[in-house]
């Protein structure tokens, strides 16, 4: 399919809104008989939350990643089109790039496909943040954690989000397939209609609409594709499932989604301004989208995403019915903490400090679900659902804890009772929950170029046959 | 006087990123969402005073061609911060449901 400067139009299919997520196969079969010209998906996100991009493993389980890449790889080889993935593995790291490329390849095999691979990595070395922090060119966005050198040291993983220019050169590089790092989601469907010279903010917004797959329909019914007719002044979206309709208000209403201001989405090359979009029906299943605008931004900036341990947990899962420990509950947790402190102390003496540690205890049936944000104060419920957690330094010690939280929570007496209590009722004892990890970075980095933070790296693959390409 | 969880066809509360939470209060035509936009029921201030937050932390916006009204704070923790509460910020938008739109 010839691509040049002087289209008119660029067909852009999107599969689904998460690779793993999932797409019927006759939508995607529809999208793929409509000739798009690149199709694109992104892999990943901070949904889910920190874990997957400090410990490196999957939202999505690997089997339903594979499902879904097995389809899109066979469909782009067949026409011969692009296919563009991002954010791979769910948070973009070096290792989440380098098992999908595993994947990838590992399907070629397996289906016989030949095509030249282009990877491009997003996570940051240590000592280019560390440089690039001297020199003040890295700087928080709102609201943000402290981000120093130390910082950067606790993370485990630290990512730049790229934008279309990464992209680009793997496009231009004559890429039959992209897997990237951590990318910016409406990047991987801006990337070839700003290469081609379409209004920007014709192509960025199309972006927005087709990074979450079917999700702009009226009423998706489960994860699907979605394909945008991007013109020199406009763009048309249409899902491919027949029963799938989109009307104005739903492609508006989804710039709302996940963003904090639904008309300015800042991007690393500038923002796209949805303030004088207009959209209309051309038919009861598709919308024209028109007056979208990109206001180049001054300098360029890409966002760091970062995680770090926080340590090893452990929980416990208890309720209470006894209406003289729900009247009093506050109180109770209170006293328990300071038993739960007295106890750890009295085991682990100078070796474990009460910093070392952290006990939380959260109370459903109160204010389990807002915590500070709930405006209700009184208790209603005839029972109440509390998890206690004990996040330590090692797991080891984690389980120790979560052992003493049990026996001190199970007895802890009240003044109503005489004689020995058993206060809360465990479904089952402490658990073990693995390492967690927090997000600790919302900054902007300013590099010398648009590339220098995600380099790329070419292969010939060819069935079971894969060779670095050497630039 | 009407709850306007009567009046939208969606409240719905999600990240937006991990460090804000973002509203979206969605109505099925012009006229009900003009109904709520015209009433002052529903404003910066208003949704300042559900989560005790200062008048200036929140963002406030009027989406016309989503029949929608949209306001963003930010987290009091973190997501997936040790003491969050909510993973995707999906339960956060219950206090908005009672709001009385006259």
């Amino acid at each position: 399919m010839a691509i040049g400067m002087n289209m008119d139009e660029i067909r852009v299919l999107a599969p689904t809104g998460v690779t793993g997520s999932g797409f019927l196969e006759s939508s995607f079969e529809q999208g793929l008989a409509q000739k798009p010209h690149f199709i694109g998906a992104d892999a990943g996100s901070t949904d889910p939350g920190p874990e997957y991009l400090g410990s490196g493993a999957t939202a999505f389980p690997r089997a339903a990643i594979r499902r879904d890449l097995r389809l899109m790889l066979t469909g782009a080889r067949k026409i011969k089109v692009p296919l563009l993935i991002g954010t791979a593995g769910t948070g973009g790291n070096a290792q989440q790039v380098s098992d999908m490329v595993d994947l990838v390849k590992e399907i070629a095999a397996t289906e016989g496909l030949s095509f030249k691979l282009a990877v491009i990595q997003a996570e940051q070395d240590r000592d280019y943040l560390k440089r690039r922090l001297q020199e003040g060119r890295i700087t928080p966005l709102f609201p943000a954690p402290e981000f120093d050198e130390k910082t950067i040291d606790r993370s485990a993983h630290i990512v730049g989000m790229m934008g279309v220019e990464p992209w680009q050169r793997a496009l231009a590089a004559g890429a039959d397939v992209i897997i990237a790092g951590r990318s910016s989601d409406t990047a991987i469907f801006a990337a070839m209609p700003v290469m081609m010279g379409f209004p920007e903010g014709i192509a960025w917004h199309m972006a927005k609409i087709l990074e979450c797959g079917a999700a702009s329909a009226v009423q998706r019914k489960t994860p699907d594709c979605m394909f945008a007719w991007v013109r020199r002044d406009h763009f048309v979206v249409e899902a491919p499932d027949p029963s799938l309709r989109c009307t104005p208000q739903s492609i508006a209403s989804h710039s709302l989604y996940e963003n904090a201001d639904p008309f300015k989405l800042l991007e690393c090359s500038g923002t796209l301004d949805l303030t004088n979009s207009r959209y209309e029906a051309i038919s009861d299943r598709a919308v024209r989208v028109k007056g979208s605008e990109f206001i180049k931004a001054d300098r360029y900036t890409v966002k760091l995403e970062g995680a770090e341990l926080v340590g090893y947990q452990s929980i416990l899962i208890g309720s209470v019915r006894d209406p003289y420990i729900i009247r009093q509950i506050d109180d109770w947790t209170t006293r328990l903490t300071e038993k739960i402190h007295a106890r750890v102390n009295m085991v682990f003496g100078d070796q474990l400090a009460p910093s070392d540690y952290l006990l939380n205890i959260r109370i459903y049936g109160k204010n389990g679900t807002m915590g500070p944000l709930e405006p209700v104060t009184d208790i209603k419920s005839h029972e109440l659902c509390l998890i206690f957690e004990a996040t330590a330094p090692t797991q080891d010690i984690a389980n120790t804890i979560g052992g003493i939280i049990r026996h001190q929570a199970l007895h802890l007496p009240i003044p109503e009772w005489s004689g020995l209590i058993t206060a809360i009722a465990c479904p089952y004892n402490q658990m073990e929950r693995g390492a967690v990890y927090r997000f600790n970075v919302n900054h902007v980095l300013e590099p010398d170029s648009p590339t220098e933070m995600f380099p790329m790296t070419l292969f010939d693959v060819s069935g079971n046959y894969n060779r670095e390409i050497l630039t | 006087m009407t709850q306007l969880a009567e009046l939208a066809r969606l409240i719905r509360s999600k990240n937006a990123g991990p460090f804000e939470l973002t509203f979206d209060i969605m109505f099925d035509d012009d006229e009900t969402y003009q109904r709520v936009k015209n009433s002052g029921a529903l404003s910066r201030e208003v949704v300042a005073q559900c989560y005790r937050l200062p008048v200036d932390a929140v963002k406030f916006f009027y989406c016309d061609h989503a029949y929608a009204i949209k306001a963003s704070i930010p987290r009091p923790y973190f997501q997936g911060d040790p003491r969050d509460s909510d993973g995707h910020g999906g339960q956060q938008y219950a206090p908005l449901m009672s709001i009385e739109v006259l």
